[in-house]
């Protein structure tokens, strides 16, 4: 297989000096022992490649590139992963999906081009959209996370109402399609290049006939899809951005007025929106344009912050459990009042985390999305 | 849609009720579908969002869950929670966008050997008036899966 050996090229798999550095800050081989990304670039490096493609440990990954800013020979090491999970699909190998696999199966049916979804039900009277128009909102799999996540109390979609509050705030009315699909991020990291490609095709075509020029995003993991892995495979002639990235520059020309809110919260930096984009400043500045809220930093926040334990639904287990726990128990210790998050993602496995039999006090903090948040504050 | 179109159709039965009752259907002379494969579970509440959509993915064109009356459930509480869990697949099913009707929830005791007959001949017959599921099969393998 030629794409392993290019994607060891790539990445600069090869200067790896065993140093064991990106095993030290691993969130994951901090509970799971038998996990360590050094032994995984090892392998790779020296045994047959059989070997590291049927390898177990490489779907244990969380992907959150904390190795990748650690490593003092600047290895690539998500993309290493990345390649590596693409070549192992083709042998046939795949993820312990979590959930029973029903976010897999939901993405996989997506890409069925004939489907009439209806999942624009969100939108309220007081919300405007539009069916074309030059910004368009990605609203990603809000809709659905809130059908197939109802037990565990979140609402994720309050994220998208809040989105388009925010745009209508600034005046714009944001388009939204009523036949979008999901970004494919989560078949990606899983390995199903096939699907991910149906995916993006589907997506693009359809932003292409919306005609906008510029594609807002709430999720992390879609805005990291559409400017990192979009551009890999096909032709993007529109312009992304985060939401906290157009708060910022809303704010930064005075264009938002917010109430005083006096409270203290703690933030958490998703790792896609921050060591994969390096976006760590303009959440920052967004909620520090409030008056009277405190934000206090985490023990390890932002280059540092802990991943939320899961990727792309795959591999949950007792130590996903353990690093939601441990994080949880950080920024219970800052004091804060609110755990305030940036990705729906993060908003479901801590919640879920906070709902397991040993869960003590000492790691229940309400949560909230960023979004939210500052939709509420605006006067 | 081809004339002679014959739906894939899964159901999923509780060991309980229905699945004496497929038995016995099989076992009488009555006119029992050929085309639909049983999944046998030891509980109706064993039925997860993920089963369904799973069997959708693959390439049923229906899928049928059968289980006993809530009163009558050998696990007490198995019957209710498919109930639930029914409710929430039939939500998104809507929502993904292919007809809410392929999917169905049917509730038995373990001697209506011919009302269950009844029910999935119906089913079928709705079926075949929807034609082929929209949803092409993607997958060379299916996923290892935990719960």
């Amino acid at each position: 297989m030629i794409s392993l050996k290019s994607a060891i090229k790539n990445s600069k798999a090869y200067l790896c000096l065993e140093c064991g550095k990106c095993t030290s800050v691993c969130p994951v081989s901090k509970f799971n022992k038998g996990f360590s990304p050094r032994v995984l670039v090892n392998r790779t490096l020296r045994y047959s490649e059989n070997d590291i493609l049927t390898n177990k440990n490489i779907w244990a990954c969380l992907t959150c590139a904390m190795c990748d800013l650690r490593c003092p020979a600047d290895i690539a090491y998500i993309d290493l992963t990345q390649a590596t999970r693409l070549e192992a699909q083709k042998l046939g190998e795949e993820a312990i999906c979590s959930h029973g696999g029903a976010a897999q199966a939901m993405m996989r049916i997506m890409t069925a081009t004939n489907l009439q979804q209806k999942r624009m039900d969100w939108v309220d009277n007081d919300l405007k959209v539009a069916e074309k128009g030059e910004v368009l909102y990605f609203v990603g799999c809000l809709p659905h996370f809130d059908i197939l996540f109802s037990d565990k109390g979140v609402h994720t979609i309050r994220n998208a109402k809040s989105s388009v509050k925010i745009l209508n705030y600034l005046g714009i009315t944001p388009a939204v399609m009523p036949q979008e699909r999901c970004c494919g991020h989560d078949l990606l990291w899983s390995g199903d290049m096939e699907n991910f490609k149906k995916l993006a095709e589907y997506n693009i075509n359809e932003i292409k006939k919306t005609g906008a020029k510029k594609v807002v995003f709430s999720c992390p993991e879609g805005y990291r899809t559409f400017k990192i892995d979009y551009p890999k495979y096909f032709d993007v002639d529109f312009e992304v951005q985060h939401i906290t990235e157009l708060l910022r520059d809303a704010i930064n020309e005075g264009k938002l007025k917010f109430r005083e809110i006096d409270k203290v919260i703690t933030f958490q930096d998703p790792c896609r929106l921050g060591r994969h984009l390096g976006i760590y400043d303009a959440p920052r500045k967004v909620l520090s344009s409030i008056q009277k809220l405190k934000l206090t930093e985490m023990q390890r926040s932002k280059k540092r912050a802990v991943c939320c334990g899961v990727s792309a639904w795959m591999n949950c287990s007792f130590y996903s459990k353990r690093i939601q726990m441990l994080r949880l128990k950080e920024a219970k210790e800052t004091g804060a009042e609110l755990f305030v998050l940036s990705c729906p993602k993060c908003e479901i496995h801590f919640n879920c985390a906070m709902k397991e039999e040993e869960a003590r006090d000492d790691i229940k903090i309400p949560t909230e999305q960023l979004v939210t948040f500052v939709a509420d504050a605006l006067t | 849609m081809a004339k002679n179109f014959i739906p894939k159709i899964v159901a999923f039965c509780c060991n309980w009720s229905t699945a004496p009752v497929v038995n016995k259907a099989v076992e009488s002379d009555a006119q029992f579908p050929p085309n639909i494969k049983i999944v046998k579970l030891m509980c109706g509440g064993m039925v997860t969002l993920a089963f369904i959509l799973k069997a959708f993915e693959l390439g049923a064109d229906g899928v049928f869950v059968a289980t006993c009356r809530v009163e009558d459930c050998h696990y007490v509480t198995g019957a209710r929670r498919a109930v639930d869990v029914c409710d929430n697949t039939k939500k998104l099913i809507d929502m993904l966008g292919f007809e809410p009707g392929r999917f169905k929830l049917g509730r038995f005791s373990s001697l209506e050997h011919k009302v269950f007959e009844k029910a999935i001949n119906e089913f079928i017959g709705v079926i075949k008036k929807m034609g082929p599921s929209p949803i092409k099969v993607q997958r060379r393998t299916t996923a290892s899966t935990s719960r």
